[in-house]
């Protein structure tokens, strides 16, 4: 019996020691997590962390997709393997009404239901407008409209033409006589569909898709503009004597100052 | 007896295992709806939902909540094997079989077992393995064993192209062929380990006929998990073991007729043996 419990504890302890080392090793495999952070997904991809538990690598979306614009990563690519992911210079996404990568999705690592309105009893109706795959960031150094030479071809190319990207007149001081046109994208209207990145004409594109994270900067919730109207609201719901009570502030600062100074 | 006949299942294995691969490329490069997708999640006929039970599991203990289709799938694949005896999959679907025995042969060709000293590394290992996958998945948030598995990595590569993917396939065929004897069917792949503990119920099981049995023990040389062959030559009844994984080649290479594939059905006597 003793020996018996022994062979018992020490078959034990091998297995988990075996099973440590392997962990370990099995673990640094996987290291490569955020590896993925800086690819773009297809249209309704939960958020990167989520969407990488989900995603089972099974690639009905891109079987799904009929331009073949959504590729399965392989190893050694520097993707996540075997995940979905989009590069915009060769083929972007080409905003199908109907989502059929989204749709094909067995696991809602692709979500349906981020990229739809609701629809008419209770249902949904797609929206391939909500999906925010990106966002397009220009580089105003190279885009040669900001240089003053006129080239619209990502506002051309935008499918969401005039919201997403318009173009904005400003006045070229270097001539003084002329214009630029320079394009500005809108992240309200942007779904990183990259149309934008793929019809730029310079020799790297110098407008990109990025991942919203990366693209976007965030003021906090402590700076309020008056004039939006959300803000406002946010300023009226502030209680009419915010009183925070500690210690200290039991006197009042007449007190304090009166009878605690040096 | 005819060579195609002595191989039946060899060459019935290959057939199933073949057109599998080929309708999920079809799938992908021309659309038929046959079956779309791949191992870890397809379509079946453009309705049927499919997906590996292990790589779902995974999922779910990274804490994701998993959209019905893929629970309904993984459902279905699992009723499927739980009938059909678990590692079924391993012999007659999973694309690594072709590559591990493939290996196999080889190192018998080259005399590997002959010249070398044996190494050698438990059959529980898979099990383990098994485990240890849940556990990362839980502690990391991803599908932990899907990232790395070589059978995903094939078989996604073959229909979706490959990467650098092929070589951990050309790593675990030397591992077979070099280092340990079906190294990883029969001794590191938690997905067989998964579908071994799934088979234990598996009704398509081989049952043995001790009354015609010579004892030539060729059965124990062919198969790729000798363990679960404990009764050959003692007494008659059907292969209990989840590991079993209904390949036939004992089947076809016994000269005795004393092995063949029966229905066990649930609730009647199955001469199970005890031990081994």
């Amino acid at each position: 019996m003793m020996k018996d419990r022994r062979e018992f504890l020490i078959s034990l302890v091998r297995g988990g020691g075996a099973a440590a080392v392997g962990g370990l090793v099995w673990s640094g495999l996987l290291d490569g997590k955020g590896a993925g952070a800086l690819t773009l997904r297809p249209p309704g991809a939960a958020a990167e962390e989520r969407f990488i538990a989900a995603c089972t690598k099974c690639g009905l979306c891109a079987a799904a997709c009929p331009f073949r614009a959504i590729m399965l990563a392989t190893p050694g690519d520097g993707r996540p393997i075997g995940t979905p992911y989009l590069v915009m210079r060769d083929h972007p996404c080409r905003m199908c009404r109907d989502i059929p990568c989204a749709a094909a999705c067995p696991t809602g690592a692709l979500d349906v239901k981020s990229v739809s309105d609701a629809g008419p009893e209770g249902g949904i109706q797609l929206n391939v407008n909500k999906a925010r795959i990106g966002l397009a960031v220009i580089d105003r150094e190279t885009c040669v409209a900001y240089w003053g030479i006129q080239c619209d071809a990502c506002y051309r190319a935008c499918p969401v033409i005039d919201k997403a990207i318009t173009v904005e007149p400003v006045l070229n001081v270097r001539t003084g006589k002329h214009a630029i046109l320079g394009p500005v994208v809108h992240s309200e209207h942007c779904t990183g569909c990259g149309s934008c990145e793929r019809a730029c004409i310079t020799k790297k594109a110098s407008i990109f898709v990025l991942p919203r994270q990366f693209a976007m900067g965030e003021a906090g919730e402590h700076y309020l503009r008056g004039w939006e109207l959300q803000d406002e609201k946010q300023v009226r719901e502030i209680p009419e004597d915010p009183k925070t009570v500690t210690p200290r502030s039991k006197k009042s600062p007449l007190d304090y100052l009166n009878q605690e100074g040096p | 007896m005819a060579p195609i006949i002595r191989n039946r299942f060899l060459l019935l294995r290959r057939t199933v295992q073949a057109s599998v691969l080929l309708l999920f490329v079809a799938g992908n490069a021309f659309g038929w709806k046959v079956l779309q997708g791949n191992l870890s999640s397809s379509r079946l006929l453009d309705s049927v939902p499919l997906a590996d039970p292990y790589a779902l599991l995974q999922v779910l203990f990274t804490g994701t909540a998993v959209a019905t289709d893929a629970l309904i799938g993984g459902t279905v694949v699992l009723l499927v094997f739980a009938v059909a005896g678990g590692r079924t999959f391993c012999a007659w679907v999973c694309p690594m079989n072709m590559v591990t025995d493939l290996a196999e042969r080889l190192r018998d060709a080259g005399g590997i077992d002959r010249r070398l000293p044996a190494m050698t590394l438990t059959r529980q290992t898979r099990y383990w393995v098994l485990g240890l996958g849940l556990v990362l998945s839980a502690v990391l948030g991803i599908a932990a064993f899907e990232r790395i598995s070589p059978i995903s990595m094939l078989h996604r590569g073959v229909i979706f192209g490959m990467g650098a993917g092929w070589t951990l396939i050309a790593a675990v065929f030397l591992f077979d062929l070099a280092v340990v004897r079906q190294g990883f069917c029969g001794h590191l792949c938690p997905l067989g380990g998964f579908y071994a503990v799934v088979g234990r119920a598996g009704l398509v099981r081989v049952r043995h006929r001790e009354e015609q049995c010579s004892r030539c023990m060729r059965c124990r040389d062919v198969c790729p998990e000798p363990q679960v062959l404990p009764l050959i030559g003692k007494e008659s009844g059907f292969i209990t073991s989840g590991e079993c994984t209904n390949c036939g080649k004992c089947i076809e290479v016994c000269p005795d007729d004393a092995l063949l594939f029966g229905m066990r059905m649930p609730g009647t006597p199955t001469g199970e043996h005890k031990g081994g």
